[in-house]
């Protein structure tokens, strides 16, 4: 067990020198290679320029090669199994993607991923912006904020086992020792077994993400609040406009697009969903979201490649948009630079 | 700042229900942890028979005992008496009340005499001492059962912890997430820093395409990623005639997967230094590569460290690539991985799932409150430059 620790900071330490090391013989190497003498000043000016070309190269050579066999790579090669077969070896056209267009499996996930993105993101911008809006207002807002922010920090995996200890369900005249059932059953309902239930236990999972991310929602809106310009407050407030109004219709659109990243930031999350579904129900129930079939695809009777190819591809083709608005986004900024 | 804040309180709602609503959520959002935190530490029987909000009042249960057979019995005047405890050894409570059949554990009430019919009288006091009386010889030759409804002190332990972390594996598996979250930190954010500094302070052609791809690359889902990896990685096994699922491949994976989003922030800071800085170190004939050591790399600590927390909260709480590219061996399987298995092995058994949950939710709590303020800026600078 030591020995295995010992062994990661080990790694870690040869990795960081071997990195370091790599940057540091290139620049010794690049310099070796183009001299720059005092004798030849032609030579040593176009040595200098040569050595300007070459190293930002050098600099984001491992960056790139890693981006490049880990991301790029596979984007392409993904595309190209979706027209292969379940091993990847017989070319079959369009079969994989009329395969998904009729499939039950697949029309289901389809629904819950829509179901997903109109609930989720939309739920936790609105409790982010009422809390941040609230605990500004009190002097213990910071703990409170904490306490919203703190699930950030837990796994998926981890959630799941808290929730799933809340949704925990005993048959009826036995103690409930999960909340919503003791909370049920003391207001004279009956016991129910939440994550079975059809269609709504898609909601009971969504709780969990929602808890996990409203905290992120919560601290870009509070940070975009304390950025209005107190001016636009203040003639509202001489105007005499009330709280309602001064939050609707003064704070609100001058934060709109901070509202607009931290909604689609939860979107593409919502979009990749799967340890939630995979540890609470595994799909069943009419519970499966498209990474979760894709996954099941990929082992599913020694894996089809070509099935679940397709299915990540719809999910690339959905944060396709906001890839694009990002893109934009950035280049606008670099203008600015 | 101070000013709005005053402002905004003025005109918004009274300041009762923003203490009352704010304190409803904090308690809303804490419970569910609070929960398994509790659960955890309680003892294994009191799990089953009362939430875990109760555990700090006593937890009623029911058991069975058998009273002492009757070769025991002394003869009392004209009764024949049995007595003793109804606590086997070690077992601990107050009984609240008894029975002699199953469907009515509590039908008589302790330290009371209660009337079994034939004439026999049977005493259970609270601390489980019983006084059984026939007015005649008892019969038999096993001792009578009852049914006890026995109150038990709220009991806490950490013998849950010492169950998982043994016997469970959470402890080997911990220590796989070290293994795995260590390097899987610190080895991007060296080649994210250097990407970063050639994205902001070195002019070279297609600089903007690269920048592009990077933001473009952020978004891609994981998804998209596996399949052809996973070939990848058999591939490269099988070419070495090693096993595809090895500590370096995650550690790649990681490094990999991190690196768009580590360059983007590492970026946006490295951009933001002071330009006279740089272009007077270059005046005085210093290489890139020295500037970037002794220069950028000091001043950029604090994006680095926003960076070092995501992408060890990211690391630690991975499921997926774990499950992909890491084995599922003892020696391999990692702090959420185990959790999966055991919440499909050990479905219903509380004691081991919370404990285990709550080991595997510890180091990244404490380094979220450790590092909270790094983590703030490190979201808003990946998140609200964008609008």
């Amino acid at each position: 067990m030591a020995s295995q620790i010992v062994s990661a900071v080990g790694v870690m330490i040869v990795g960081v020198f071997a990195c370091a090391f790599y940057y540091w013989l290139s620049d010794k190497l690049l310099n070796l290679a183009l001299p720059v003498r005092d004798g030849d000043v032609t030579q040593a000016s176009r040595n200098l320029n040569r050595r300007a070309t070459v190293r930002p190269w050098l600099f984001l050579g491992p960056a790139l090669l890693l981006l490049g066999i880990y991301l790029v790579y596979p984007v392409i090669a993904t595309f190209i199994l979706s027209f292969y077969d379940r091993s990847g070896v017989n070319y079959v056209g369009l079969a994989n993607y009329r395969w998904a267009i009729f499939d039950d499996g697949f029309r289901q996930s389809i629904f819950n991923n829509i179901l997903w993105l109109a609930v989720v993101p939309a739920a936790c911008t609105f409790f982010g912006l009422v809390i941040a809006v609230l605990t500004d207002r009190i002097w213990w807002g910071n703990i409170a904020k904490s306490i919203v922010f703190m699930p950030m920090a837990i796994s998926f995996v981890g959630a799941s086992v808290i929730w799933k200890f809340i949704y925990e369900y005993r048959g009826a005249g036995q103690t409930q020792i999960g909340l919503l059932n003791a909370i049920v059953t003391f207001f004279g309902g009956d016991p129910e077994v939440w994550i079975a239930m059809p269609f709504w236990n898609n909601f009971f999972l969504m709780i969990i993400l929602i808890w996990i991310q409203t905290g992120f929602a919560m601290v870009i809106l509070s940070a975009a609040l304390r950025g209005i310009p107190e001016e636009t407050i203040e003639a509202a407030v001489i105007d005499g406009a009330n709280g309602w109004q001064i939050f609707w219709k003064i704070m609100v659109p001058q934060i709109w697009g901070t509202i607009a990243v931290v909604w689609t930031t939860i979107t593409i999350l919502v979009l990749k969903v799967f340890d939630i579904v995979l540890t609470m129900t595994n799909g069943q129930w009419s519970t499966m979201v498209l990474a979760n079939l894709m996954f099941d695809w990929m082992f599913r009777g020694g894996g089809d490649s070509g099935r679940s190819a397709v299915i990540a591809l719809i999910i690339m083709a959905a944060v396709t948009p906001i890839m694009v608005w990002n893109i934009r986004q950035a280049n606008r900024e670099q203008g600015g630079h | 700042m101070a000013n709005i804040a005053t402002r905004i309180r003025r005109v918004g709602l009274p300041r009762l229900i923003v203490h009352l609503s704010v304190l409803f959520i904090a308690i809303l959002w804490l419970v569910p942890t609070l929960g398994i935190l509790v659960t955890s530490v309680r003892d294994k029987g009191q799990i089953t028979t009362s939430g875990w909000w109760t555990a700090f009042s006593s937890s009623t249960q029911t058991s069975a005992g058998r009273l002492g057979d009757p070769s025991t019995a002394r003869q009392e005047g004209a009764n024949y008496v049995i007595s003793g405890s109804v606590f086997e050894d070690g077992q601990g409570g107050t009984v609240r009340a008894f029975g002699v059949r199953v469907q009515e554990p509590s039908a008589f009430p302790a330290d009371e005499p209660a009337d079994l019919g034939e004439g026999e009288t049977l005493t259970v006091k609270p601390d489980g001492s019983y006084v059984y009386t026939k007015n005649a010889p008892f019969e038999g030759s096993r001792g009578k059962r009852i049914y006890l409804s026995v109150a038990s002190p709220p009991a806490f332990t950490f013998d849950n912890y010492r169950t998982v972390v043994n016997a469970e594996g959470i402890g080997q598996a911990f220590i796989n997430s070290l293994t795995v979250t260590i390097p899987a930190t610190i080895i991007p954010i060296l080649i994210a820093a250097f990407a970063a500094y050639a994205l902001s302070w070195m002019h070279f052609p297609g600089r903007t395409l690269i920048i592009a791809l990077v933001v473009g690359l952020i978004v891609v889902p994981l998804q998209m990623s596996l399949i052809p990896l996973l070939r990848l990685y058999n591939e490269v096994g099988s070419f070495f005639g090693t096993s595809s699922k090895t500590y370096a491949g995650i550690w790649l994976a990681h490094t990999a997967f991190g690196m768009p989003l580590a360059i983007y922030l590492l970026r946006n800071y490295i951009a933001g230094l002071p330009k006279e800085i740089i272009e007077s170190a270059r005046v005085d004939g210093a290489s890139d590569f020295e500037i970037f050591v002794k220069i950028v790399l000091p001043l950029s600590f604090p994006a680095l460290a926003s960076f070092a927390i995501f992408q060890f909260l990211w690391v630690w709480n991975d499921l997926l690539i774990a499950i992909v590219f890491l084995g599922t061996g003892r020696d391999q399987l990692v702090l959420t991985g185990s959790l999966n298995a055991l919440l499909g092995s050990r479905g219903g058994n509380w004691e081991i799932l919370t404990a285990s949950a709550f080991i595997t939710i510890l180091v990244p709590l404490f380094v979220f409150f450790a590092l909270q303020r790094y983590l703030v800026r490190g979201l808003l600078a990946g998140s609200v430059k964008g609008g």
